[in-house]
């Protein structure tokens, strides 16, 4: 069941959840990708996003989320100019992502030379679902702190992973677990945790040798 | 505590005596393990957003998106003293629009139950206090439309794309009403009765947006919000009852919401949004803007 305060809130910066708010927290999820504000983006707009970009003010809140704003705050309007002085590349373009929400976008971004790609949705009342990082197939709500790895597909390749996370004391919420092909041994895993990680136990996961890449979201918190 | 009737919050508060914004705390505290002071805190800040998008606001010109509304508040403010139907109930009406305003031109707003429908609630407490209802009584007020709010996402919705705007604007009103009788002092099964006379006047309301902005006739449908909240709040503490009680208004809305067809839901394809004017609009403004692929 919803909180109240999900019903007589929260703050925000109009028209409307879905094309504002939910689409700051899907760029505000690539923003916490790339631990900070990346050098150049591309929004491709799928669906309704499409059509309603400018009319909503979509491309201001994507703008907005990927440059670290909070999502009430009132510079959101003026995303633009904030990108402007940040001096980050930005674009739009029309893309048509199949069978998808219609409110979805995704994004490309690319920081000192490392690029990541993801696809989110505006599912209504703000609320958002991230349904690929980086090509990785995914479901995510943005609300925990997340460690997305691609392992080998190996007897105990997860265990060793967990008993990394159990040693330092991080407690899991949930887990999504994919094979990714059989025929390379490669799986991937999307670990929702109870506490934020320190870049130490995620260059310690890096450097295992069951682990192909590690990737690290934060939450997307709003105070 | 399984509740998810506003039937059963009544019983609550008639077998141990408390206040209803007390039981709605202790409510949300089971559910969602939030303590009632962190929820009370919240919800006076949520009021104090409200307040704070009204005074920065009112009464000024705003550039909204499209650009379909915006100088009507500043025009109503300017005729509160010349009101037949009352400085009160203009004043409710003028707040509304104002914060519906600033919604569309992307200005700091609550999202009080949606961005779309987010003038009719502080249009009504907003009022109560320029007329002398103290703040804490309006903050727990607030709490008590939360609870409404609550009860009509659970068992039908809050989104103008799923059920229409019977769910938005007519929410809203049900919403306002409720926290008004609570603040003018009424009881629990009064609180109800304003609810449920507002979903009941506003059952079937379409959400049919110009251009699927959330502009035209949204930003005017928050003043009919504010004002019904008010006759409402005041017929239920005259004593009016709703025949049918607020629980089962909210399953017919929700039944009527099903029955909604889509072009009457949002998607800008039916209703107002229908017409030769908002076509030649929305034309006019899609040709400025196209996108490359």
């Amino acid at each position: 069941m919803p909180s109240i305060l999900e019903i007589i809130g929260p703050a925000m910066i109009g028209p409307s959840s879905s094309h504002t708010l939910g689409a700051m927290r899907i760029s505000k999820f690539a923003y916490n990708l790339n631990d900070g504000v990346p050098d150049e983006v591309v929004f491709y707009l799928h669906g309704s996003f499409q059509d309603t970009y400018i009319g909503h003010g979509t491309w201001l809140a994507l703008l907005g989320g990927i440059c670290g704003l909070k999502t009430d705050d009132p510079q959101v309007a003026r995303a633009d100019e904030v990108a402007k002085k940040i001096g980050l590349k930005y674009e739009y373009k029309a893309v048509d992502l199949g069978n998808v929400h219609p409110n979805t976008v995704k994004i490309v971004t690319e920081k000192s030379g490392v690029r990541h790609e993801i696809i989110g949705s505006s599912i209504g009342a703000g609320r958002i679902k991230i349904i690929s990082i980086d090509s990785i197939e995914c479901d995510l709500d943005g609300e925990y702190p997340t460690l997305i790895v691609e392992n080998q597909d190996v007897p105990g390749a997860l265990e060793s992973i967990i008993n990394v996370l159990s040693f330092y004391g991080v407690n899991i919420a949930t887990m999504q677990l994919k094979r990714e092909s059989k025929y390379l041994h490669k799986a991937s895993a999307m670990i929702e945790l109870d506490s934020t990680i320190s870049k130490e136990i995620l260059e310690r996961i890096r450097n295992m040798d069951v682990v192909n890449s590690a990737l690290y979201v934060n939450a997307i918190v709003e105070e | 505590m399984n509740v998810n009737r506003f039937k059963e919050l009544i019983e609550i508060c008639e077998k141990t005596g408390e206040p209803l914004d007390k039981v709605v705390l202790h409510w949300e505290m089971l559910d969602t393990g939030l303590s009632p002071e962190k929820v009370l805190s919240k919800t006076r800040f949520l009021f104090k957003v409200m307040e704070e998008s009204y005074e920065k606001n009112k009464g000024k010109t705003l550039k909204t998106l499209v650009g379909l509304t915006g100088d009507n508040a500043k025009k109503m403010m300017e005729y509160i003293p010349f009101a037949f139907s009352g400085e009160k109930v203009f004043q409710a009406a003028t707040i509304a629009v104002t914060i519906a305003e600033s919604n569309a031109s992307m200005k700091k707003i609550v999202a009080c139950p949606t961005g779309g429908a987010s003038g009719v609630v502080p249009g009504v407490l907003l009022t109560l206090k320029k007329y002398g209802v103290e703040e804490e009584k309006l903050v727990s007020a607030l709490v008590v439309a939360g609870a409404i709010g609550k009860i009509i996402s659970i068992h039908a919705s809050l989104s103008g794309a799923q059920h229409g705007c019977q769910a938005e604007i007519g929410s809203g009103t049900a919403m306002a009403a409720g926290a008004a009788v609570h603040a003018m002092g009424g009881s629990p099964k009064q609180v109800s009765d304003a609810a449920a006379l507002s979903l009941k006047s506003l059952m079937g309301l379409v959400c049919d947006p110009v251009g699927g902005f959330v502009e035209v006739p949204c930003v005017k449908r928050n003043a009919a919000g504010a004002t019904l909240a008010l006759l409402f709040a005041d017929m239920a503490m005259a004593g009016v009852q709703s025949v049918v009680p607020l629980d089962e208004v909210i399953d017919a809305m929700d039944k009527v919401g099903r029955m909604l067809p889509e072009s009457l839901r949002e998607t800008g394809k039916g209703g107002v949004a229908a017409t030769p004017t908002a076509k030649s609009i929305i034309d006019a403004f899609s040709k400025k803007f196209k996108m490359e692929t």
